[in-house]
């Protein structure tokens, strides 16, 4: 049986579901694909059927020529600046996380509000507020300035994830560390970390897509010399749609996949994990 | 793009390109904030490449949209996004009245303000060109007996279609008294009582149906291009630009149009006063002011420039004595006074 | 504390006072770890936040750049023309703040109140008379009679105090009137409350846009075979991760004149010429609503998927029909996952700023959009702030009954 509940519902429901949800993917789905053989097409029209397929477009990212030399920039000021604020928001989150498990609960509700108000809290108003801080700190048109506001909006995400691989952690593992006699330390980089560690890097992923898709904190606090491949794409659509717009699109969305199938695997992973003993974890 | 490659090759060089390209630190770099699309790639083309290889101090390069918020708080807290700035007669007059810009000292820059068309060398910003905001129209939707004025612009009628406009009260309120009959000799003097302004955003309602907004100045000739709108207002330029450029059939309506200068100015307080003048001085060499006409059509306010302008081109620029038979200069004073409380009216009276 | 009190509690106490000794221990040990992250967040998010929305009750600019009139003009009435010395304190700061070249700060200020004073007062600077002469208020009437107008002087009264309601009273459509009472400024200045309720009305509709059309969706891949929703769940997490801009651009092409949507209606047959499908309402609803719908099906599905089918049958084993059964028996059991979703899509498209300055047309733009606007453009830091608030305000409120709601489906669930 393909559809457990057919039996329980009335058919012309059931139909009338999967058609509507077959309409519902078709809208989600169609813009991705149907931009992405534009990118690929000779023409710098954005029209159907492509009549020649090329890479000019991608060929205009590389070599030397300004335009492609700022392209090059963008890419490598994302990675420095994803990269630089992932580490920060995941060691930060990671502890605090652990930190709110052992807490008493009235602090943690307090805690967790706190933590994460950079989700709740509107984008544009963040923006304005760092831009007008951090411009008195001198941290406008600087790498720290954009790594230290991208942190604080991947934080919540670690927490958050690393909070719920902790909410099935057994505590009794590391009384059991504590008095075979090994040193907190140790009992967390051996018994605790392996285990949290499928929530750590989905916290991880989630904090680097945030920051690698930021464009309104970018608007703000970057500099030309930091201008991240959102903020080009932003001037580059508002100014003038090109194919090699699409091209970083596209490139975009090859990452987003990546991202996305490595998260889903780490979940099956620890789903895996959570049904067999935890000893087999340090098993290769 | 150099050499066009296609395939295998140029994915690998692609991958290795990314991978290879670390974050250039560079020694001697000057920040040239200006307003993108075809005016950006014209002064990157005039300036800022030769001025590159013949200084070799790199140019990096940014947009604004006159936002003069960020400027303030640049100079407030002395961290500076940009050391040159493209800005027009509004943005040069705000920001040297609260004190925003450097005073232009012209001794370090080796010529005299007089070198200069009248108004175009000021106490706070060097004149670099002379731009014009008309309409044009694709003579491929309009065939036979164009427009030929703002009258024949508001003419739903006789041309039906789309119109493009520019999401901002200055120029529209301009145009829109000239539609109504009003000479351009007394455009200011009308707009400056309630009646005046009043009168010009009734004239407004009568298209705004059937009116499509843009903001930034590239926006303008794609609508065109795009068939979105028939005719719409723009900056000559960018206009000049779709028709040699990309061969667009428009067509210019030089009759009525509104001129004003751009400036290049320095952020009050900027510690790296030298290399901004330096480029500020190559940028206004005639020469240079003459070569940026070849890839668009703006007028140098040099006088000496005109000189080295392709005879070509001449014709195509504000300047030109065909097209100033029928036009007003911009009031930079009303715009400075105006601009704020007329812009929180045109936003409301947009989104009623 | 006595010493003697202090004995006695730890021979009495002696057992609980260790275990508290234990927990404080434990809280101390966590709160070193949550520390560094709550310090830095602190720092690089909260009191950014507040600062700038201090902001909005803040109006420094006249007391800071013309100190002495300031203060001196908020003692006067307000009524008729002001008296001499009041004139001469002005003209000596004006004066001062020429010379130190802060005159266009407080010029700007003045131009907020009166359009025209801007010039007014620079003309004046440029042209001062001797700040010690005679007949001052004459003098100065003589370069420009403006300055016979009240009007003038009432406006530096009304901008001389340093802190201010005027800019929350302007979110709300008021202004303070010349007697102190609030009035409505004249209806071509009074913007922000049509653009509140204007991003509410957008957020609302792609709430309940999302919900139609996620529901049935949630359903779907909650009641599917594992096989089969594994794979739609991937179909639906891609554009979940889509970079925001990515899709946005997207809908730009799709829906644009000579875009596929518009081809495909022109081929169709349903349409003669293009239609306008991007820079309007219309666009925005699509584009929000592509962007947002992944952040309503998930909570559904995940509550979807512990809503044991059993419960159905039962339901209509016991006589019950379709839309009894799924109005009484289903639908409140996805209530929590419901109030979930359109709490996320609703607090997350109260804040759209990048979608609909894209999108939109001028009649779409939504608060953040002004909110940045005033930030960089107009440079009205207090109104930025004011309507910064005033949309965490919806944000809260929204929190909060929702939480409200919440609760109360639990309880009926319960």
């Amino acid at each position: 049986m393909i559809m457990p509940a057919l039996s329980v519902t009335p058919r012309a429901w059931r139909i009338g579901a999967i058609a509507l949800s077959a309409l519902v993917f078709a809208f989600l789905i169609a813009p991705i694909l149907v931009i992405v053989p534009l990118s690929f097409s000779a023409d710098p029209f954005f029209s159907y059927p492509i009549e020649h397929w090329s890479l000019r477009w991608y060929a205009a990212m590389v070599g030397d020529d300004p335009q492609a030399l700022l392209w090059q920039r963008a890419v490598v000021n994302s990675l420095i600046i994803g990269l630089s604020a992932t580490l920060l928001a995941t060691c930060l989150g990671t502890l605090a996380a652990i930190g709110v498990w052992r807490s008493p609960r009235p602090l943690a509700n307090a805690v967790t509000a706190l933590m994460i108000s950079p989700i709740v809290v509107p984008i544009v108003v963040t923006a304005i507020g760092t831009y007008y801080f951090y411009a008195r700190l001198g941290l406008v048109g600087t790498y720290t300035g954009l790594i230290l506001a991208h942190a604080a909006l991947g934080a919540p995400f670690v927490f958050l994830t690393v909070a719920a691989t902790l909410a099935s952690f057994d505590e009794t593992l590391l009384k059991a560390g504590a008095i075979l006699g090994a040193s907190p330390a140790r009992v967390f980089r051996v018994i605790m970390l392996p285990l949290i560690l499928p929530g750590v890097v989905s916290g991880a992923i989630f904090a680097f897509a945030t920051s690698w898709d930021e464009v309104v904190i970018a608007l703000f606090l970057a500099g030309p010399e930091q201008h991240t491949i959102p903020r080009r794409m932003w001037s580059g659509v508002r100014d003038n749609l090109s194919p090699t717009i699409i091209a970083a699109a596209t490139l975009l969305i090859a990452l987003s996949i990546a991202l996305m199938l490595t998260l889903d695997w780490l979940r099956r992973r620890s789903e895996r994990l959570r049904l067999s003993p935890p000893v087999s974890a340090d098993r290769p | 793009m150099r050499r066009a490659r296609s395939g295998l090759p140029a994915a690998i060089t692609l991958s290795l390109s990314l991978l290879s390209a670390a974050p250039v630190a560079v020694a001697d770099q000057v920040t040239v904030v200006s307003w993108g699309g075809s005016y950006s790639e014209s002064q990157r083309r005039a300036f800022y490449e030769p001025f590159s290889k013949a200084t070799g101090i790199t140019v990096l390069e940014d947009e604004w949209q006159g936002d003069m918020g960020k400027i303030r708080t640049m100079v407030d807290t002395r961290s500076y996004q940009g050391d040159v700035f493209d800005a027009e007669s509004a943005h040069l007059v705000s920001g040297c009245d609260a004190g925003l810009w450097e005073h232009i000292d012209y001794s370090k820059l080796g010529f005299t303000p007089d070198e200069f068309l009248p108004g175009a060398a000021t106490e706070c910003g060097v004149g670099s060109i002379s731009w014009s905001t008309l309409f044009a129209y694709d003579a491929d939707a309009i065939k036979a007996d164009g427009p030929q004025s703002w009258a024949d612009f508001w003419d739903i009628k006789k041309f039906p279609g789309k119109r493009g406009l520019a999401k901002d009260p200055r120029w529209n309120l301009e145009f829109a008294l000239l539609a109504d009959g009003v000479p351009s000799a007394d455009l200011y003097r009308i707009l400056r009582t309630d009646d005046g302004v009043d009168r010009a955003f009734a004239k407004l309602d009568q298209i705004k149906p059937q009116v499509v907004w843009w903001e930034a100045g590239a926006e303008a000739p794609k609508l065109l291009a795009n068939k979105e709108v028939v005719m719409t207002t723009g900056y000559n330029g960018r206009l000049y630009t779709a028709i040699t450029e990309d061969k667009k059939n428009f067509k210019m309506v030089w009759n009525g149009q509104g001129v004003d200068f751009d400036y290049w100015v320095i952020p009050k307080g900027l510690p790296n006063l030298d290399l901004a003048y330096k480029f500020i001085a190559f940028a206004s060499e005639p020469e240079r002011m003459a070569q940026q006409t070849a890839y668009i059509a703006y007028g140098p306010l040099r006088k000496d420039a005109l000189a080295y302008v392709a005879p070509s081109i001449l014709p195509n620029l504000p300047t030109a004595p065909d097209n100033t038979r029928n036009w007003f200069k911009s009031d930079t004073q009303f715009w400075a006074d105006n601009h704020e409380s007329l812009m929180e009216r045109f936003n409301l009276w947009l989104s009623q | 504390m006595t010493s003697r009190t202090h004995d006695l509690m730890r021979i009495g106490l002696e057992p609980t006072a260790r275990a508290r000794l234990r927990v404080n221990r434990q809280s101390v040990h966590a709160l070193m770890l949550i520390g560094p992250c709550l310090l830095f967040l602190l720092i690089t998010f909260a009191v950014p936040i507040a600062a700038m929305l201090f902001r909005s009750i803040e109006d420094p600019e006249l007391a800071d750049t013309l100190p002495h009139t300031a203060a001196a003009f908020q003692a006067w009435d307000g009524v008729g023309l002001p008296p001499e010395n009041l004139v001469r304190i002005f003209a000596q700061d004006v004066a001062a703040a020429r010379e130190t070249g802060n005159i266009g700060v407080a010029a700007r200020r003045l131009n907020f109140e009166v359009p025209g004073f801007r010039g007014l007062l620079l003309q004046t600077a440029r042209d001062l008379p001797d700040p010690e002469a005679p007949d001052l208020l004459q003098r100065l009437s003589e370069a420009d009679a403006r300055w016979q107008d009240p009007l003038y002087w009432r406006a530096i009264k009304t901008a001389a105090p340093r802190f201010t309601a005027r800019y929350f009273l302007a979110a709300a459509g008021l202004q303070p009137g010349s007697d102190g009472a609030l009035v409505q400024p004249d209806p071509n200045r009074r913007i922000y409350p049509t653009l509140l309720l204007r991003t509410l009305w957008i957020s609302l509709v792609v709430t309940v846009l999302c919900t139609v059309l996620g529901y049935p969706v949630a359903f779907l891949l909650a009641t599917a075979s594992t096989k089969y929703s594994n794979l739609l769940l991937l179909l639906l997490l891609l554009p979940f991760w889509t970079s925001l801009l990515v899709r946005t651009t997207a809908w730009l092409v799709l829906l644009q004149n000579e875009g596929l949507v518009n081809h495909v209606l022109v081929w169709a047959g349903l349409f003669d010429e293009p239609q306008q499908l991007i820079r309007n309402r219309l666009g925005l609803y699509v584009a929000m609503t592509h962007i947002l719908l992944p952040f309503m099906i998930l909570p559904l599905f995940s509550v979807m998927k512990g809503i044991p089918p059993v419960l159905m049958r039962a339901a209509y084993s016991l006589g019950a029909g379709p839309v009894r059964a799924f109005s009484r028996i289903y639908l409140p059991q996805t209530l929590p996952g419901l109030g979930a979703g359109a709490l996320l899509v609703f607090i997350m498209s109260l804040g759209y700023y990048i979608t609909p300055a894209l999108v939109g047309g001028p009649g779409d733009q939504m608060l953040s959009y002004f909110i940045a606007e005033n930030a960089s453009a107009t440079l009205n830091w207090g109104m930025a702030a004011a309507l910064s608030l005033a949309l965490m305000a919806c944000v809260a409120v929204a929190l909060v009954i929702f939480a409200r709601i919440g609760s109360q489906a639990l309880r009926l669930r319960a």
